[in-house]
């Protein structure tokens, strides 16, 4: 999923002179390619994260499109005031690419995992966020940020992640997927949470439950005619992000459904990471499993909660 | 140290007209400007007023945003708008706020007022000048105080890394931030042998006086270096009662005596 959209944006810069890249002191070796056939819009940068996103606003408000890319917090927190000032209260078309959204950095503990991104950002007037949940969905987004108006934050995934959407022919910026019709229950999903709560489905379908999924590959603006057709159908919605459980994802989807659907009478559930700093390393799936994130345990949620609520 | 001129004082009269609406504002860090805007104004910066969204124009940002009424004065007096908006600084629909923004008055070019924002944004500027091969030039105006801040100093690298010569620096040393001196508050000089070793073409000059800021506004350009030039200035310059007082960097509820002194201040 990296490696798309890292080689999207050198396939962009090709066609449109106003693309460039700019990355924070990244690996050695990255996009290659673009360094050698487009050195002047491949701008590789120190760690300095504030002058880059200030800098990058420079750029675009003479009329480039800087696609920023780093590791998702130090592109969200180090300069999040540069973000919110000098990206979108000027409302211009910055794309930040965040490496490792998620717990995709386990292993190298708690200052690199990107778990709060979807709340300190959804809250910025003028940001946009997609969360793709493979390289396929990704492939077709980043096609379409060349000409989306305004900020956009890219959540990047581990890669090597399940193909999921390839057999979707409409994938859109702001439009979410149903990937399988609701009925008694509903999945909504960010992120590759979605091939989990997929997998869930297929444990739950085995035993004769009726579940639906929608996948949400825009956080911001959210799809909220399609979130509320989904969610008024069905008994149970459970909503899972890989994030804190504070004012990202499934804090969204219960605002939305207060607001729009104020006598919903199905339930809504919420997963996602406790507030709290993790205290391990291991890898992404052992911290998965350590927070119930899996797809047995999300099979065993919507069992049990259709089996209350039904 | 010279005695102000009649535009001098006009200008800074039409501060004290701001003022006056809102009975305070930002009052000292925009009277160590005055001199250096007249000058980008008059004398350097090319820029029309009835076009001023010209892709050819030179950019001026104020990093130091809080020094807008110095902004807004030297605006109104090259024709951007008109008396009557002068009249409304910080009323609640008034384009001009206590910090300036990009899109509420033409000839803004950045929004500003959190400190160490204006620079990062200059360098990109520059840098799409440079790499569209552009000959307009970007100037950004920071305060000394402001350079606290570690964004400036991670510009300062950046548009040395790119030879920015087509970007100026604009250091308005007035030697005082909120609370009090700069150089007891939190120590930033020596401030030329600093900026020089982050490899800057630094200039000194006498930041209220017109003719030496018109000559080296003029003068800098050295090939691939950027520029930056330290105006040695006054805070509150004009007023007796407010120069290089840190007490008179931010008034609100100003009396009517306080406004009358200030027009005295200016005969």
């Amino acid at each position: 999923m990296r490696k798309t959209a890292l080689n999207k944006v050198f396939e962009l810069a090709q066609n449109n002179k106003n693309v460039l890249f700019v990355g924070s002191d990244l690996g050695a070796g990255v996009l290659n390619d673009m360094k050698k056939s487009i050195p002047e819009r491949f701008l590789m940068e120190g760690v300095c994260e504030q002058n880059i996103i200030g800098m990058s606003s420079g750029l675009a408000m003479e009329g480039f499109l800087p696609y920023v890319n780093t590791i998702g917090t130090f592109l969200t927190r180090r300069c999040y005031e540069q973000i919110v000032l000098d990206v979108c209260l000027h409302n211009l078309p910055v794309r930040f690419i965040g490496n490792g959204g998620g717990l995709v950095y386990a292993p190298l503990g708690p200052t690199h995992l990107s778990t709060d991104d979807f709340a300190i950002l959804r809250v910025i007037p003028n940001m946009s966020i997609i969360a793709p949940c493979d390289a396929y969905e990704m492939g077709h987004l980043m096609d379409q940020s060349l000409n989306w108006p305004g900020p956009l934050y890219i959540r990047l995934a581990r890669g090597g992640d399940q193909l999921i959407t390839d057999k979707f022919k409409k994938l859109e910026i702001g439009k979410a997927l149903i990937i399988k019709e609701p009925e008694d229950g509903l999945f909504i999903t960010t992120g590759v949470m979605t091939q989990i709560a997929n997998a869930a489905i297929e444990l739950l379908t085995k035993d004769g439950y009726k579940v639906g999924l929608l996948h949400c590959s825009t956080v911001k603006p959210l799809d909220t005619k399609t979130v509320i057709n989904c969610v008024k159908n069905s008994k149970v919605t459970i909503s899972v992000e890989e994030h804190s459980i504070l004012g990202g994802f499934g804090s969204l989807i219960l605002e939305t459904v207060n607001e729009k659907l104020p006598n919903n009478k199905g339930k809504l559930i919420r997963i996602g990471l406790p507030d709290n700093f993790s205290k391990n390393y291991g890898d992404q799936e052992s911290h998965l499993n350590h927070y119930g994130i899996t797809k047995e345990k999300l099979y065993l949620k919507m069992k049990e909660s259709l089996n209350v609520y039904k | 140290m010279q005695s102000l001129d009649k535009r001098s004082k006009y200008l800074r009269s039409l501060i004290v007209e701001m003022i006056e609406v809102k009975k305070g504002g930002h009052f000292g860090p925009a009277l160590s400007l005055v001199e250096i805007l007249r000058v980008l104004y008059d004398d350097v910066l090319k820029i029309n007023p009835k076009d001023p969204n010209n892709p050819k124009r030179d950019r001026l940002i104020l990093s130091k945003g809080h020094g807008c009424l110095a902004l807004y004065s030297i605006l109104f007096d090259k024709g951007f708008f008109n008396k009557k908006i002068l009249s409304t600084f910080c009323s609640f629909h008034s384009p001009l706020g206590g910090h300036p923004e990009k899109g509420k008055l033409p000839g803004i070019e950045a929004s500003t007022g959190s400190l160490g924002h204006g620079l990062p944004i200059g360098v990109g500027i520059a840098l799409a000048a440079k790499l569209r091969k552009q000959k307009f030039q970007t100037f950004v105006i920071v305060g000394d105080g402001e350079i606290n801040e570690g964004s400036n100093w991670e510009a300062f690298m950046t548009a040395s890394k790119y030879k920015l010569d087509n970007l100026t620096i604009i250091v308005d040393s007035n030697k005082f931030q909120s609370y009090g001196e700069t150089e007891k508050v939190l120590k930033i000089r020596p401030l030329k042998r600093k900026l020089e070793s982050f490899g800057l073409n630094v200039y000194e000059v006498d930041g209220h006086n017109v003719q030496d800021l018109r000559k080296v506004l003029k003068l800098v350009k050295k090939k691939n270096i950027p520029n930056a030039i330290i105006c040695n200035t006054i805070k509150g310059r004009g007023f007796a009662f407010a120069e290089a007082k840190a007490e008179w960097h931010h008034k609100s509820n100003l009396t009517e005596d306080n406004i009358k002194k200030m027009y005295e201040s200016l005969k």
